[in-house]
């Protein structure tokens, strides 16, 4: 998993390019917490355009994030879904807490 | 005349997180012979990711295991064996409700067998024959016409 980041305009935009499962995840969290931990951003978009593959452990990691960005009312919006990213978002109702923006 | 195909491919490899992405694509390798589309291989990869994740994270929480992988195609059948020999589940029932997990404060979504029976068309989940373990044993159907071969 690589992750890009930028700011620009109040939005923090994250790029996440490769592979989330279990074997990511924790490299992941790790990289997100450090990213969210900055203070210039009023919302989150996470791209998932360069996202090749994602499971049930994918949904858990953003969760985890949107927890703590719920505590600085901080709303994490996702954008460039796969089909396949998609289909396990509404199976589990990811988009109610992070919606989808185009 | 029209043949339909039948194979068995099978594999052993140890319970670590990196052979994740492994089963996977051995499994989405293997199943290219019946033609797939693209949804179905990442919905087999999905699943095949959910059931092995389970037993990385579950199985073994005290010493190194093995998972053992079984994939059957028949006619137009895809059939995936995912076992270990592992701690194994006390109530499979209640595991395999929706949102349930035993490590909520590992960020666990408990989504991972509602996951499967999304992605597959049937999900059994047994104790293992030994008494040890969990054996998930999965089948979808693969929608292509082209799953046949021309011999004979």
């Amino acid at each position: 998993m690589h992750i890009k980041s930028k700011i620009y305009k109040n939005t923090l935009y994250v790029l996440l390019c490769g592979e989330l499962d279990e074997h990511s995840a924790t490299h992941t969290r790790m990289v997100l917490d450090n990213t969210f931990a900055g203070v210039n951003f009023s919302q989150i978009i996470i791209d998932l355009s360069e996202l090749e593959f994602m499971d049930s452990t994918g949904i858990g990691v953003l969760i985890g994030r949107y927890k703590k960005m719920k505590n600085r009312n901080i709303p994490i919006f996702i954008c460039n879904p796969s089909t396949h990213a998609e289909k396990i978002f509404k199976m589990t109702g990811l988009y109610e807490i992070m919606p989808k923006i185009v | 005349m029209k043949k339909s195909i039948s194979n068995v491919f099978e594999m052993t490899f140890q319970a670590e997180s990196v052979n994740e992405g492994f089963a996977r694509v051995c499994v989405s390798a293997f199943c290219l012979q019946l033609n797939p589309t693209l949804d179905e291989i990442s919905d087999i990869k999905t699943a095949v990711s959910e059931a092995v994740t389970n037993c990385v994270v579950h199985a073994y929480p005290n010493r190194k295991g093995m998972i053992k992988l079984r994939c059957e195609i028949l006619g137009n059948d895809i059939k995936i064996e995912i076992s270990d020999e592992g701690v194994g589940i006390t109530d499979i029932e209640k595991a395999r409700e929706p949102f349930f997990t035993t490590k909520p404060a590992d960020e666990r979504s408990g989504m991972g067998f509602a996951v499967m029976e999304g992605f597959m068309d049937k999900v059994e989940v047994l104790h293992g024959e030994n008494g040890k373990g969990i054996k998930v044993i999965m089948t979808k159907a693969i929608s292509s016409n082209c799953a046949v071969l021309v011999g004979e």
